[in-house]
């Protein structure tokens, strides 16, 4: 029961995010230089004058200002994120479409990071001090500190280029017609690359996070306790420590749920991986702006809808969070 | 303190990395007089070759002087576009947490809306829309990055308020501006500091991304622009992608480790650990 309630309360703070968005891609076109029809027509001046006038129509740019803003939350909120004038297709089709690999692709590193991250995390915690902590923490620093698509660049540059173990663009080999298990290791295959680019980093930020949180609770008295009445190290590690530690880790993948679905764009443009992300380049380059804010909206639900998952998961971890 | 930071190895080689960042950037039009931009001999000569130190790019321009030139819009770019996200993020913080009541709430929100969309798609579809120029790329990494100060300043000011020298100053009749500009953002300024310097870092991890994507000042040189340009011809050229990446490893991990030195030598309590 309390569950429900925390979720209505979160699917509310939801849609207010998401009205937020559509206000804000609303703001950002009539803030543009010049006409919004054509700012969103691209300003290459590509764009012939039967589509900026069908885009005035589809805005009302005639009308008041609120009542172009009614018109565009109101088109927005059917699911009609406008059409892309290159590719000749609704936006939302097109988002539709490359959904999939970006959840593959974010999903596989996500899990990676977190698995990894936390070993990595609780090993350096275990033994603070020692050269084994030293080198996890400034490996995290290290990667901390690297431009994602540039790790992205050299992890091209040694395993496709140099040794020639792994793909490096695309999603699955072109012409060769797989066919149940042998796509999805040829998949497989393209997916590493991506995956460890995205992973690796967020590792290295949940491995910090884990040996800090760790030593904080390894602190406090239940701690104590649980060493005083003899209960083995490495269940007083696992049950006492990690498990209590974990809650700070899954607040803090809640707020980075927006850099992790950012830095997969990132990592999509690298790899030429066809998710949503290099749909955004491709929107870039043809300055497609009607699908750039349509992926800006998709990207921001995405980051919402996980930051909601790991609220429900912190109310399963923690029980108290429940009865607050 | 500034002894307490001193014994910090990592933040002094930090910061010697940053003078060195720094110095490059001012000697750049010493160093290399011509245009990064122009035409210096052989496109794709190895590093070494042709009086290349680290190699010409596929037009015969010379990395090296890239990187130089480079260093310039990345320490411009962090520094200014951090400015401007702590004022935005200190004013907003301040007046939330004193005001406290409706306004706090409403700020809040505003700011977690912005905490909640994906960050570098917010700031590239900014930079799309208002053409890419060093106004644009400054602005957007400002509206992206000022969230985390407002919450910082915000929690800040919500505990001072109430302390002892803050009645004092209510008592003497003082004005809320003054009280919260003279009395609580000073005491406010270390977690302030430690934020500002790991801004500095991510707004240079920023602007390099955007340029890689293409979206970087037309007119200025930078790392992330020479990534890009070097990512199609890596078979042929591995060095024009390599060494402005590591400009900008160095650049970024030095702010970090800066950034570290300063939250313990301000907060020796939870440097304990170290």
């Amino acid at each position: 029961m309390r569950l429900l309630r925390l979720a209505l309360s979160r699917l509310l703070k939801m849609a207010v995010v998401i009205l937020g968005i559509v206000v804000v891609n609303f703001l950002l076109i009539h803030a543009a230089p010049g006409d919004p029809a054509s700012v969103i027509a691209g300003q290459s001046g590509a764009a012939d004058a039967k589509f900026v006038a069908q885009l005035r129509a589809q805005f009302g740019l005639d009308r008041p200002l609120p009542e172009q803003l009614w018109i565009y939350v109101r088109g927005v909120l059917s699911g009609d994120l406008g059409m892309s004038h290159r590719q000749g297709r609704a936006v939302a089709e097109l988002i539709g479409e490359r959904l999939p690999a970006t959840l593959l692709l974010t999903g596989t590193a996500f899990m990676l990071a977190l698995v990894a991250g936390v070993s990595l995390g609780a090993a350096a915690a275990r033994r603070a001090g020692r050269w084994t902590d030293s080198a996890i923490t400034v490996l995290a620093l290290g990667f901390y500190a690297t431009p994602i698509f540039w790790v992205g660049l050299m992890l091209v540059l040694v395993f496709s280029v140099w040794l020639g173990w792994l793909p490096a663009f695309g999603m699955n080999t072109v012409g060769a017609d797989l066919h149940g298990w042998a796509a999805v290791a040829d998949t497989a295959r393209y997916l590493v690359l991506p995956s460890l680019t995205l992973g690796l980093f967020y590792m290295a930020i949940y491995a910090r996070l884990t040996r800090a949180s760790m030593l904080e609770v390894a602190d406090q008295d239940f701690v104590r306790t649980a060493r005083a009445k003899g209960v083995p190290e490495g269940r007083i590690l696992r049950r006492h420590i990690l498990r209590n530690a974990l809650l700070p880790i899954v607040t803090f993948v809640g707020i980075q749920a927006g850099q992790l679905i950012g830095g997969s764009i990132l990592v999509e443009i690298v790899f030429a991986w066809p998710g949503i992300g290099r749909l955004a380049f491709d929107a870039l380059l043809a300055r497609d702006y009607q699908l750039l804010l349509g992926v800006f909206l998709a990207t921001s639900v995405l980051a919402v809808l996980l930051n909601l998952a790991t609220d429900l998961l912190y109310g399963l971890i923690d029980p108290r969070m429940m009865s607050a | 303190m500034i002894r307490a930071f001193l014994r910090n190895r990592g933040a002094v080689a930090g910061l010697v990395i940053l003078v060195l960042v720094g110095a490059l950037s001012a000697l750049a039009p010493v160093l290399f007089p011509a245009s990064p931009w122009d035409m210096q001999g052989a496109p794709f000569a190895r590093p070494g070759e042709d009086g290349f130190v680290l190699g010409s790019d596929s037009l015969g321009r010379d990395v090296a002087s890239g990187i130089a030139h480079g260093a310039y819009v990345s320490l411009l770019v962090g520094a200014v576009s951090t400015l401007a996200a702590l004022c935005v993020g200190i004013s907003l913080g301040a007046v939330a947490g004193y005001a406290g009541g409706w306004v706090d709430d409403v700020l809040m929100r505003v700011t977690e809306f912005f905490q909640a969309v994906p960050a570098f798609i917010l700031a590239v579809v900014i930079v799309a829309i208002f053409t890419p120029s060093l106004p644009s790329i400054v602005g957007a990494i400002a509206v992206v990055s000022w969230p985390p100060v407002a919450r910082v300043v915000r929690a800040e000011v919500l505990s001072l308020r109430t302390r002892e020298f803050v009645q004092a100053a209510r008592v003497l009749g003082r004005s809320h501006p003054s009280i919260l500009l003279r009395d609580i953002l000073p005491n406010a300024l270390s977690p302030i500091l430690v934020l500002a310097s790991l801004m500095v870092a991510s707004a240079i991890l920023l602007e390099a991304a955007l340029s890689f994507v293409g979206l970087g000042d037309p007119n200025l040189m930078s790392w992330g622009y020479m990534i890009g340009a070097g990512r199609s011809v890596m078979r042929l050229a591995w060095w024009m992608s390599v060494f402005p990446g590591v400009a900008i490893f160095m650049t970024v991990l030095a702010l970090n480790l800066v950034g570290e030195g300063l939250t313990d030598a301000l907060n020796p309590r939870m440097a304990r650990r170290r």
